[in-house]
């Protein structure tokens, strides 16, 4: 979208969403908007509302596994399952390890906003996830059992394997022929599948997506204010990604 | 020992829609409402950093934490209940708004048939067109007695829409705003059912088209088609929702008291009337009880029932006697649908939760069901919602669901497919009920509540006839591939359906059959009230919330009336 797309845009915005009026409950959606994907002519500093520059350059880290083999291997799984090609990165140029890894060391890990009171059951299929180990248990079991997995199969690391050696062994997994304690293995690779894409695709916030690559191949625009002034266009439209990151100011 | 604090009118369980209702009208007839919520405030202002698929729609940020309430869930009686321990085929809601905050905004209406769908089924097709373990009742009241109430709701909620469905009740006034954008998928849409003799319109959205101040003084922005609805909050206002709405309406009358992170665990009962509820704060975990004249459960379809179980108030359904109404009737719906895998590029990031189109041309009885082996039917659908790159990786089914094939096929698919899905109304079933669970507990100490849910024989044949209809459909749109949803066997949990779980607090016109009466008021204590979707007889093809809204007016107009009069309003 070019500059002047985004003025008429923001000046609809504006007139529909009774914001030209002070209308908007709050006013703090007025405050979200300047310096998010607009020109800035109209704002006048002023010390006392002035907001603190968030935007620190920080490196990604490591917050769950404490190997580095581990991370290798999880590293490598996730590759197979989104692989760098002609179209654009794939999952390691992505940072989607990373993404796994953080998000392990959250809720997400540690199945914070789950019911996780027992009794435990095995149940049918269509009762749902029913093992008493969080997400945190079932990556670290799982990824020793890839390498376990490797090591059985072609008495080598898994990271040392070959594309197709890596597939079989995911394969197997994915059809739940691996045994794992307490934990069928394709459960254990839908997770890793899911987790993966998510990692592919989430805001660059979260520290996959890198660049907002994903969203590029995809073309798909992330974080837009508004699409009022081309929803009705017959023409597809290319626009530049937009991250949340470019609403902290 | 519990806190008391001091009586007031009304208390309510819950602020969602139904919630918010209930406070908005009866404080505005000079009523002092309490609004008892276990979640948190949220508004507009908390939704400026929406745009995050991963937070709000995977992660589910602004639904109930299951960590400290859930259900068990088993698909026959034989089978050992156990907890949907992760969230999937329903979501359900929790904070300020409900549901109502975070949902697509398709706001229906039921068709007449509906209301009185056991009378006018027998009359046409005779007794024996649906079996007897099929629970069919009627509503108790019509759709004309219920419309003055739709035309309420949807003033409220300023609903966009055109009178444009010939199968549709009688409306007494046209939609409040004109219609959302009639984009390029949905003329593909329009123009293919128009030819194959169907009769589309544009869907009744709360995703409103243009700005508008309700009756009540309170105003919605115009909907950005920024694609974030389902599953988020909006950050523009711009989504009828009750904190845009109904609650501020409440609170400016200076008679709503609203409390948060206040979990109720018992309605309080004494000889023929309800005193009060008992309630924990969340953060303290100290016990307060608050006396009332009238309490009213508004919280969700499943809770509601819940509370009336554990409070032991009316008698609980046994499938086995046919004894008892409550937990009787739980329904859900069924979800046919065709992909169409398209060769140019179109705008689906863009759009709104309620941008589409649809058709009633096989829902309800607008078509002869002498021939088939099933009765009513779905609404069938189009929306441009706005595709999100997690959740939407459309691939054939030749094509493997990882590695470098996926890769390649589901990022030139992801702008390349639409859908068309068929929204299927379910029947009640006598094996189909709610009950509490004899395991199972929730933060608090009390049991959970146990769904025993199956798809019938009904509901495989009616979404086989759905199924087929979305594929001759989305074929005449001019998909290069149509690939149908697969057939439904056995009800699973895990993956999302729908959260349009109804029944269970029944209603109707005779007490042996319906826990509540056509005023939403309990047939064993004249001054309790439950309203939402566990109000209805059976599941209609359409989404809920505009027949939730419709009957919480109504109960409203019958708290009223009964803090004047008192005694059974029937």
């Amino acid at each position: 979208m070019s500059e002047k797309e985004k003025n008429i845009s923001r000046r609809d915005f504006l007139k529909t969403s009774g914001i030209a009026t002070g209308t908007l409950i709050g006013g703090g959606l007025i405050g979200g908007i300047i310096g998010y994907g607009m020109p800035k002519t109209t704002k006048v500093p002023d010390k006392k509302t002035e907001k603190t520059n968030h935007n620190l350059t920080s490196p990604k880290g490591r917050m769950f596994f404490t190997k580095d083999r581990d991370f290798n291997i999880l590293s490598q799984a996730t590759e197979r399952i989104f692989p760098k090609d002609d179209i654009g990165p794939g999952a390691i140029e992505l940072g989607v390890p990373y993404f796994i890894d953080n998000q392990l060391a959250g809720n997400y890990g540690s199945n914070a906003r789950e019911y996780m009171q027992g009794p435990f059951f095995v149940g049918a299929p269509t009762q749902g996830y029913q093992s008493s180990q969080t997400r945190a248990d079932a990556y670290t079991q799982g990824v020793s059992m890839l390498e376990k997995e490797a090591q059985s199969r072609y008495k080598k690391s898994f990271v040392d394997l070959d594309g197709e050696q890596m597939d079989a062994i995911l394969t197997s997994f994915e059809k739940g022929e691996v045994k794992m304690n307490g934990l069928p293995s394709d459960f254990f690779f839908r997770m890793l599948r899911a987790a993966t894409l998510q990692g592919a695709y989430a805001d660059p916030i979260y520290s996959g997506n890198n660049n907002m690559d994903g969203w590029r191949m995809k073309n798909f625009p992330g974080n837009q204010m508004s699409y009022l002034n081309v929803i009705d266009s017959k023409e597809f439209q290319k626009i530049d990604p937009q991250s949340l990151a470019n609403m902290e100011h | 020992m519990a806190r008391t604090m001091e009586k007031v009118d009304v208390v309510t369980v819950g602020v969602g829609w139904t919630g918010g209702i209930v406070a908005a009208e009866c404080t505005k007839a000079g009523l002092k409402v309490v609004g008892l919520e276990r979640g948190q405030e949220r508004g507009t202002t908390d939704f400026l950093h929406i745009h995050d698929e991963y937070r709000y729609a995977i992660r589910y940020e602004l639904m109930q934490n299951v960590a400290k309430e859930t259900v068990t869930f088993q698909n026959t009686r034989k089978m050992k209940a156990l907890p949907m321990r992760q969230m999937g085929s329903f979501l359900l809601g929790e904070g300020l708004g409900g549901a109502g905050t975070h949902w697509n905004g398709w706001t229906y209406r039921f068709l007449p048939y509906d209301f009185e769908i056991k009378t006018l089924t027998e009359k046409k097709y005779g007794k024996n067109k649906v079996p007897k373990d099929y629970l069919l009742q009627d509503w108790g009241l019509t759709y004309d007695d219920l419309e003055p109430y739709y035309d309420k709701f949807e003033k409220t909620a300023g609903i966009s829409g055109e009178n444009k469905n010939p199968y549709g009740g009688k409306r007494s006034s046209e939609y409040p705003t004109p219609p959302m954008v009639k984009t390029p998928i949905l003329e593909r849409f329009e123009k293919a059912t128009q030819k194959m003799g169907m009769k589309p319109y544009m869907l009744p959205a709360a995703t409103i088209s243009t700005t508008y101040t309700n009756p009540d003084g309170s105003k919605i922005n115009g909907c950005q088609y920024c694609g974030y609805c389902e599953r988020f909050g909006c950050e523009y206002g711009a989504k009828a929702s009750p904190e845009v709405t109904v609650v501020p309406t409440a609170l400016k009358t200076g008679n709503y008291d609203l409390r948060f992170n206040a979990n109720v665990v018992e309605i309080l009962k004494q000889g023929n009337k309800v005193t009060g509820v008992k309630y924990i704060d969340t953060l303290s975990l100290e016990e307060i009880i608050q006396p009332a004249d009238a309490v009213v459960l508004t919280s969700y379809v499943l809770n509601n029932a819940k509370l009336l179980m554990v409070s032991k108030i009316g008698e609980q359904y046994d499938p086995d006697t046919g004894r008892g109404t409550l937990g009787k009737n739980y329904c859900y719906q069924l979800n046919a649908g065709s992909t169409g895998f398209f060769d140019e590029q179109m705008n689906v990031f863009m759009g709104a939760g309620a941008l589409g189109m649809t058709l009633d041309d096989w829902n309800g009885d607008n078509f002869d069901h002498s021939d088939v082996n099933f009765i009513h039917g779905s609404g069938i659908w189009i929306t441009q919602s706005g595709n999100r790159p997690i959740a939407k990786n459309p691939v054939t089914p030749d094509v493997p669901s990882w590695g470098p094939e996926f890769k390649k096929a589901s990022i030139y698919n992801f702008t390349r497919t639409l859908y068309v899905g068929g929204q299927g109304a379910t029947m009640p079933y006598k094996e189909n009920y709610m009950s509490l669970d004899d395991t199972y507990k929730d933060a608090y100490g009390l049991p959970l509540l146990r769904l025993t849910y199956n798809f019938t024989e009904q509901d495989r044949n009616l979404f086989k006839f759905s199924n087929d209809k979305t594929e001759e459909i989305m074929k005449e749109m001019g998909a290069k591939t149509v690939v149908p949803e697969n057939v439904i066997e056995e009800y699973d949990i895990v993956p999302y359906q729908t959260t349009h779980n109804t029944g269970g607090t029944i209603m109707g016109v005779d007490r042996d059959k319906s826990v509540v009466n056509t005023y939403l008021q309990h047939w064993d204590a004249d001054n309790l009230f439950v309203v939402g979707a566990g109000n209805f007889n059976h599941n209609s093809g359409y989404n809920p919330t505009g027949t939730v809204g419709a009957l919480a007016y109504r109960c409203a107009d019958g708290i009223i009336k009964y803090s004047k009069s008192g005694g059974s309003l029937v």
